[in-house]
Order: structure tokens, then C-alpha cells, then sequence
């Protein structure tokens, strides 16, 4: 009887052990489980919420009218965010433009060029150039850049005012600046990006190409470009993401003007200046309110876009650098 | 150039020039952020003094405008808060992700929804904040705590891919081997696995705090601003990112000197911790 009772409670102790460990394990799962599906439902809850907030102004100007009407008067309540939309596209293209050639030499010198024991400082570099606030670039850009361009702007705008989109009146504020001011912010991601797309080239091709006898500029053309292009695009992709939703340094260098410019050198708007800005004018519950909120749907939508396409860019062409290629440019 | 012939001319110039204008690229990359730190240090370091860091902004136009010490103290308050709601979801998704299931149907939505919350503009986190938080029915009005939670959703993507990619580098054999002692999963992972990977998650915990302190979108509709130094989380309250835009805003050279000043401070915050993270994460490697 006694041996019976202490092997029972052996057994009992032991399935005690095993139900606690097991509860432990299925406690951790479940709860991971449990903080996934809130993350998911916290983050489709916020989407609704701001489709149903921009909902006012959906049904007074209609979505393609609110997408296409060139006419933002917020004084009458009509809502047409062209001019946002274009100022957005402008300034977004100007940054490509200026920022992707300037990352991706940067990115080519520092993986190919540079000394082996320089390329850690320079790459630090370049990401702290990303560590740099927004508001930050704005104050920059207000009180220093605009009135150092300003006469550079005014000549070449005089000079070759035959160029389309060059000419006419050049104001301190303008598209152009603000893309500059984008380019710079979104040089150090496509660089990072783009650096760590180069160090996947093989050594193999690399080698093969120097063998042959080309020099280190054509072994960059003939093994390295080609295959590194997709990764490129899809950094140029993440980067143009980044400069469309930018907000406080844009808003602080374009001038805030809802029409759309005659040139590179006139004031303008973007999306995401908008409702930085005007915020505080708008009445809780107004058309005004809603049209700052559909702006910032029309944002959102535009970046899942061009995020999208940034990934099935790099899903397309390469198997097995497929993961988040972004892991690495977290600042 | 080689031994078995001569590079024509022509080629080694190709080289040259265009090896040229790579480096070129580079120095272009640079010079913004040696002028905007040399500017924002030339322009800032005469506004700071003890009072500058001791007061409170007034809300004076002219006479004594005030210091920034509510601004440092909101944004330590509010990235803080941002910090504790962001890093244990972080790591949580960060361990489903890694450690239960690699593949399921779930990780997949999961790590996409991570990839999609990386590319939103951080504009856009400040108007979800708003809409449900700020004058939906839930709860109304602007509140530190709010802020902190736009701030948090910006900071979780960050967290949870730096986490994902340390915990993927800790090697099966210590897992296996703490199973085969007979380790129950939450221990191993508990006891073995977050530990091990405990430096690259810092380093990507540190990295999020740095983008989130310099974010002022977020916080524009979410926290609006105040004037004075406050604890309340539940209350309106400053940040230095906001001090700085209004700031500049204004058409008085004092102000904007406060601007600069107050952009100094908070780039000395953000360089200082992001070359902590930066330090630690070269000094990460496994055994």
C-alpha cells in the first residue's frame, strides 16, 4: 500500500512536471498567437478607421474627384488634390533623379573602391546621414539652403528659361528644393540597400572578369550592373516610398501653395505637407478634416503601391536574396 | 597593367575617369551631412546655456522666450513609454516569428504586415492615432500617451526585423542542445536563445529609439504640444522634435535661434545613440 501510494505520487509529481512544462510551452504559443492576431487586427482596425474618417469627403467631391480635381480652396470646402498629388509626384522624381545616382556611386565606391579599412567608417557614415531628423533638414533647408540656390536658381532659370519647366519667376521655396531636400534623405537607404544587393555579386564573376583583363571600372560593368540591377531598382522603389510620405522637411521648403507650378522653381504642396500643415486650421468633424485624412489614405495607398512593386521587383529576379533586403537599414 | 599586355589608353582613362566619379557620388553624399552638422553646431552652441536647458519655454514672442527643458523632458517621456509598448510586442512577434512557427500560414501575414508597416509614412501613423484615438469615440482629446503609441507602431517593424534576423543567427546546435537536456521550448528559448541574441536586439532597440525621437509627424495630432514640463502621460505635452518646427515657424531670429538650439540637443541625442547602437552591433559575434 505504501509503495503503491509513493509510486502514484511519483507518477503524479511527474505528470505534474509534464502538465507545467507542456502549460508552459502551449502558454507561449498561444500567447504569441494571441499578440499576432491583435497586432493584425489593431493595425486592419486603424485602415477602417481611416477610411471611415475620409468617407465625408469621398462622397462630397467622389474619389476620382478628390484624386483629380485641380482645385484645393479650402475656403469654399471644394477638395481637389491634384495639385498635392503632382506636387508629391515632382518632388518624389527630382529626389530619384538627384538622390539614386549619387547612392548607387556611393554604394559602388564603398564596396569595390574604397580601402578595405575605410569601408566600415564610410558606410557608418552615410547611415548617420539617415539618423538625422526630419525637422531637422527643414531647419537646414528654410534658413541656409533656400537663400544659398536662391541666385543659382535665378540663373539658370534666366538662362535657360527656353527649357520646359525652367523658366519664369523663381521663389525661395520651391519643388526643386524641396526634391533636394528628398534626395538627401533618401540617399543613405538606396545605398545601404544597394550595398548590400553589390556584396551578394559572387566572387567567381567578379574574378572572371579581371582575368580576362578588364579593369576594375569594366569588371563594375560587365559583373557587377547586371546583376545587381534588380536589387538597385527595387532600393530606387523603397527610397521613392520614402520620399512620398516625407513630411516636415517638405513641408517647411515647398512654399505650401495648393496649385500646381508653372516650373521646377515655383511653390507648390505634397500630400503629406498638406496635413501637416493645414491641420491645425480644420475643424474637428469638417469636410476639411476629412479631406486631410483622405489625403493621408491617398499617401498611404501610394506607398503600399510602390512598396509593392519595390518587392515583386526583387521577387521577380532573385531567388535567394528574396527576404527583407531592408534588414540591415533599420535607422 | 597586366603581364601579358598593355591596357590601351583609352580604357584606362574610361576607368579612371568614371572610377572617378564614383568617388565623386560619395563625397556628394557626404557633404549635406558635414554642413548640416557643421551649420546646426555653429548656429546652435550660441543658444545653449543653463537656463536654455533649465526652463520651460513661455510661449513669449517678445522678452524672455525661455529654455527647452519641457521639450527634452516630453520627448524622453514619450519615446520612453513608445519604448516599453514597442519593444516586448517587438520581440514577441520577433519570437513567433523565429522560434514557433517559420512558416505557417500566420508568419507569412505576420512578416508581411511587418514589410507594409515599414513603407507607411510616419504621417500616416499620427492620423490613425488620430482618427481613433484623438476624436473617435473611444477617447478624445490629445494626450502624451497617444503620441507614444503613434510613435510605437513606428518603432515595432524596426524592433521586430532586428530581432527576427539576431534570433535566425543563433546557431540550432545551442537549441538542440538545451532540448536534449530536456529544457522545455520556453525555457530554451527563455534562457538559451534570447540571451544569446540579446546584443543585435539591442542594437536594433536602440536604432528604433533614434528614428522615433526625431519624428515630429507622429506627434503633430497626437500629443499637439504644451508649453510647460508635465509627468501627466494622459495631458498634452511637449517634444523637441515639435518645439523645433514651431519654432521655425516663427518670423523672430530668437526663436529661430531656439530652433537651432534645440536642434543641436536633439542631434547630439540621436548621433549618441545611434553610434552606441552602431558600436554594438560591429562588437556582436557569436562563439
Amino acid at each position: 500500500m505504501p509503495v503503491i501510494e509513493s509510486s502514484l505520487v511519483v507518477l503524479r509529481s511527474r505528470a505534474a512536471h509534464a502538465a507545467r512544462d507542456w502549460n508552459g510551452d502551449t502558454l507561449l504559443l498561444r500567447g504569441l498567437q494571441f499578440v499576432a492576431i491583435v497586432i493584425l487586427a489593431v493595425v486592419g482596425f486603424f485602415f477602417i478607421q481611416l477610411l471611415v474618417a475620409s468617407l465625408p469627403v469621398f462622397t462630397k467631391m467622389g474619389v476620382i474627384g478628390f484624386i483629380f480635381e485641380n482645385n484645393w480652396d479650402v475656403a469654399h470646402a471644394v477638395f481637389g488634390a491634384l495639385p498635392l498629388v503632382v506636387g508629391t509626384g515632382i518632388t518624389s522624381i527630382i529626389a530619384l533623379i538627384i538622390g539614386v545616382p549619387v547612392a548607387v556611386a556611393a554604394a559602388l565606391y564603398i564596396t569595390e573602391l574604397a580601402p578595405a579599412r575605410m569601408r566600415g567608417v564610410l558606410a557608418l557614415l552615410l547611415d548617420l546621414l539617415a539618423a538625422i531628423p526630419s525637422v531637422i533638414y527643414g531647419l537646414w533647408g528654410v534658413f541656409i539652403l533656400i537663400p544659398a540656390l536662391k541666385p543659382i536658381e535665378e540663373w539658370v532659370g534666366a538662362t535657360y528659361h527656353y527649357v520646359p519647366f525652367i523658366g519664369g519667376s523663381v521663389t525661395g521655396p520651391n519643388y526643386f528644393i524641396a526634391g533636394l531636400i528628398l534626395a538627401i534623405m533618401i540617399v543613405p537607404i538606396v545605398s545601404a540597400i544597394s550595398r548590400e544587393v553589390l556584396t551578394t555579386v559572387p566572387w567567381s564573376e567578379k574574378e572572371a572578369a579581371l582575368a580576362l583583363g578588364a579593369t576594375r571600372w569594366e569588371m563594375i560593368k560587365l559583373a557587377i550592373l547586371p546583376h545587381a540591377r534588380p536589387g538597385i531598382v527595387s532600393a530606387s522603389m523603397l527610397g521613392l516610398g520614402r520620399a512620398i510620405g516625407e513630411t516636415i522637411a517638405v513641408t517647411l521648403v515647398i512654399g505650401n501653395a495648393a496649385v500646381i507650378g508653372d516650373s521646377l522653381f515655383s511653390q507648390g504642396y505634397t500630400l503629406a505637407a498638406v496635413i501637416a500643415n493645414e491641420f491645425g486650421e480644420a475643424s474637428v468633424g469638417s469636410t476639411h478634416a476629412s479631406a486631410l485624412i483622405a489625403a493621408g489614405l491617398v499617401l498611404f495607398v501610394m506607398t503600399l503601391i510602390v512598396n509593392g512593386a519595390a518587392r515583386i521587383v526583387v521577387l521577380r529576379h532573385t531567388h535567394t536574396h528574396s527576404g527583407p533586403v531592408e534588414d540591415r537599414v533599420v535607422a | 597593367m597586366s603581364v601579358f599586355g598593355v591596357v590601351s589608353a583609352k580604357r584606362r582613362w574610361t576607368g579612371r575617369i568614371l572610377q572617378g566619379l564614383l568617388m565623386a557620388g560619395l563625397i556628394t553624399a557626404l557633404v549635406p551631412l558635414v554642413l548640416v552638422l557643421i551649420y546646426v553646431t555653429v548656429r546652435g552652441l550660441p543658444a545653449l546655456n543653463l537656463d536654455f536647458f533649465m526652463t520651460d519655454p513661455t510661449g513669449a514672442f517678445f522678452g524672455d522666450q525661455g529654455g527647452i527643458r519641457s521639450a527634452i523632458l516630453g520627448t524622453l517621456e514619450i519615446v520612453g513609454l513608445s519604448t516599453l509598448i514597442a519593444v516586448p510586442i517587438g520581440i514577441a512577434l520577433a519570437v513567433y516569428l523565429n522560434e514557433i512557427s517559420r512558416q505557417s500560414q500566420m508568419a507569412l501575414i505576420i512578416r508581411y504586415c511587418i514589410d507594409v508597416m515599414t513603407g507607411i509614412p510616419s504621417i500616416v501613423y499620427g492620423l490613425f492615432v488620430y482618427t481613433v484615438f484623438v476624436v473617435g469615440g473611444i477617447e478624445a482629446g490629445f494626450a502624451a500617451w497617444k503620441g507614444a503609441l503613434a510613435l510605437s507602431m513606428l518603432m515595432l517593424p524596426i524592433v521586430t526585423r532586428a530581432s527576427e534576423v539576431s534570433l535566425a543567427i543563433v546557431p540550432d546546435s545551442l537549441r538542440e542542445a538545451a532540448l536534449a537536456l530536456g529544457a522545455p521550448r520556453w525555457k530554451v528559448i527563455i534562457y538559451v536563445v534570447l540571451p544569446t541574441a540579446l546584443p543585435g536586439i539591442l542594437t536594433g532597440v536602440l536604432l528604433a529609439i533614434a528614428r522615433a525621437a526625431g519624428e515630429t509627424a507622429p506627434l503633430l495630432f497626437t500629443v499637439l504640444g504644451a508649453q510647460v514640463t508635465t509627468l501627466a502621460l494622459d495631458q498634452q505635452m511637449n517634444a523637441l522634435p515639435l518645439q523645433i518646427f514651431n519654432d521655425i515657424r516663427q518670423p523672430n531670429a530668437a526663436l529661430v535661434t531656439r530652433a537651432w538650439g534645440g536642434a543641436l540637443t536633439l542631434i547630439l541625442l540621436i548621433l549618441f545613440v545611434t553610434i552606441i547602437a552602431r558600436f554594438g552591433a560591429r562588437r556582436r559575434r557569436l562563439p
